[in-house]
């Protein structure tokens, strides 16, 4: 082309960018001309998997999730320079050209690996790692009554016996008799029939 | 449809407001991420990539906000009846659902002793396509989303 284009190429950037922004505001106006519109409070109510929403959203997350995260990520990456690491580290040709090869990277993952345990042993040390459990108790009563006297009363309100096999029921007009010996064979014996064709 | 209509060079379509809407719609028929029991495996089998419910635009939804058809894919129990009217409720017009299985058309194998299970989910919502089977294979749903699509070809988005 000899003459100078009126239209800069940032021009057509522009002119890109408008386009867009206009393509969308008329999908969203022709949605909003011909899309029935009937709305009702349960359509309306916020969406929580079917169930109704309960309480506040404003609800506070305790921070130590987000040192954990943060220890979590940590090493996560360190896994993913790990990965790449290990795939050149066992190539037999990189170890048959320098001899120090496999001691030169080998010692230095385990600086990397290292300089990383120090940061978990900081965590560690600060008592970030540390979840504080709710103290468990057994509830009291100011009742003068010992706690005795209750073992006393359901020992003898609630006797139990012990479980065990080894008594038969008697059966009026039943002789026990021997069960029969078996002879290894199984009762059933499995037939196949080919099907007539 | 009258969208097949083309002239010679395929460049210009003429069709009715209504065709083409209706086209769009069931072109993207987009259902609700949404399985209760075993069927559900089966509308997962569907929707990966052996069956491939994706080439008719069918394509799940985290949201019934963007859904088009909820899939009851399972036992509806009525614990979880309350939930799927809830659901249906918010999704947007216009909505379709798909019963899909025994169990959802009119509570399968549970019809006689089932306490819990809502004899069907057509007594709690109403339904467009009923798919028979326990499960229905996967073929068997996709064939519910084409009469799907042959029902949603015959509406009229404009004059309702």
């Amino acid at each position: 082309m000899d003459e100078t284009s009126q239209l800069s190429e940032f021009g057509k950037v522009f002119i890109y960018l408008i386009m867009g922004v206009l393509f969308v505001l008329f999908t969203f106006f022709i949605g909003k001309l011909v899309a029935p519109k009937k709305p009702n409070p349960e359509k309306l109510s916020s969406y929580e998997c079917g169930e109704e929403a309960q309480g506040n959203s404003w609800i506070q997350f305790n921070s130590r999730f987000y040192v954990i995260a943060l220890v979590f990520l940590l090493f996560d990456v360190e896994l993913v320079f790990i990965f790449p690491w290990a795939t050149v580290f066992s190539r037999q040709e990189l170890i048959n050209a320098d001899p120090y090869w496999g001691w030169l990277s080998l010692i230095e993952m385990f600086i990397f690996v290292g300089i990383l345990l120090i940061g978990l042993v900081y965590v560690w040390k600060k008592g970030d790692l540390n979840w504080i459990r709710p103290e468990q108790f057994l509830p009291t009563s100011p009742s003068k009554i010992p706690f005795s006297a209750y073992k006393a009363l359901n020992n003898e309100t609630y006797q139990t016996k012990s479980f065990n096999n080894d008594f038969e029921i008697p059966i009026p007009g039943k002789v026990l008799t021997e069960a029969p010996v078996s002879s290894g064979k199984p009762g059933f014996i499995p037939k196949f029939k080919r099907p007539t064709i | 449809m009258s969208l097949e209509i083309k002239n010679d060079t395929g460049s210009i379509m003429v069709v009715k407001v209504d065709d083409l809407l209706n086209w769009a719609r069931l072109s993207s028929l987009w259902p609700m991420s949404f399985g209760i029991a075993c069927c559900a495996i089966e509308m997962m089998g569907s929707m990966a990539s052996t069956y491939d419910l994706d080439r008719f635009g069918v394509f799940p939804r985290p949201s019934p906000r963007q859904s088009d058809v909820i899939i009851i894919a399972g036992t509806v129990t009525f614990k979880m009846a309350e939930r799927i009217k809830r659901l249906y409720e918010q999704m947007p017009e216009p909505k379709y659902v798909i019963s899909m299985g025994s169990c959802s058309n009119c509570g399968g194998p549970y019809w006689q002793h089932g306490y819990h299970v809502v004899k069907g989910v057509d007594r709690i919502i109403p339904v467009d396509i009923y798919v028979q089977g326990c499960p229905p294979r996967p073929e068997a749903l996709i064939g519910a989303i084409l009469e799907l699509q042959k029902k949603i070809a015959q509406e009229s988005l404009l004059n309702s």
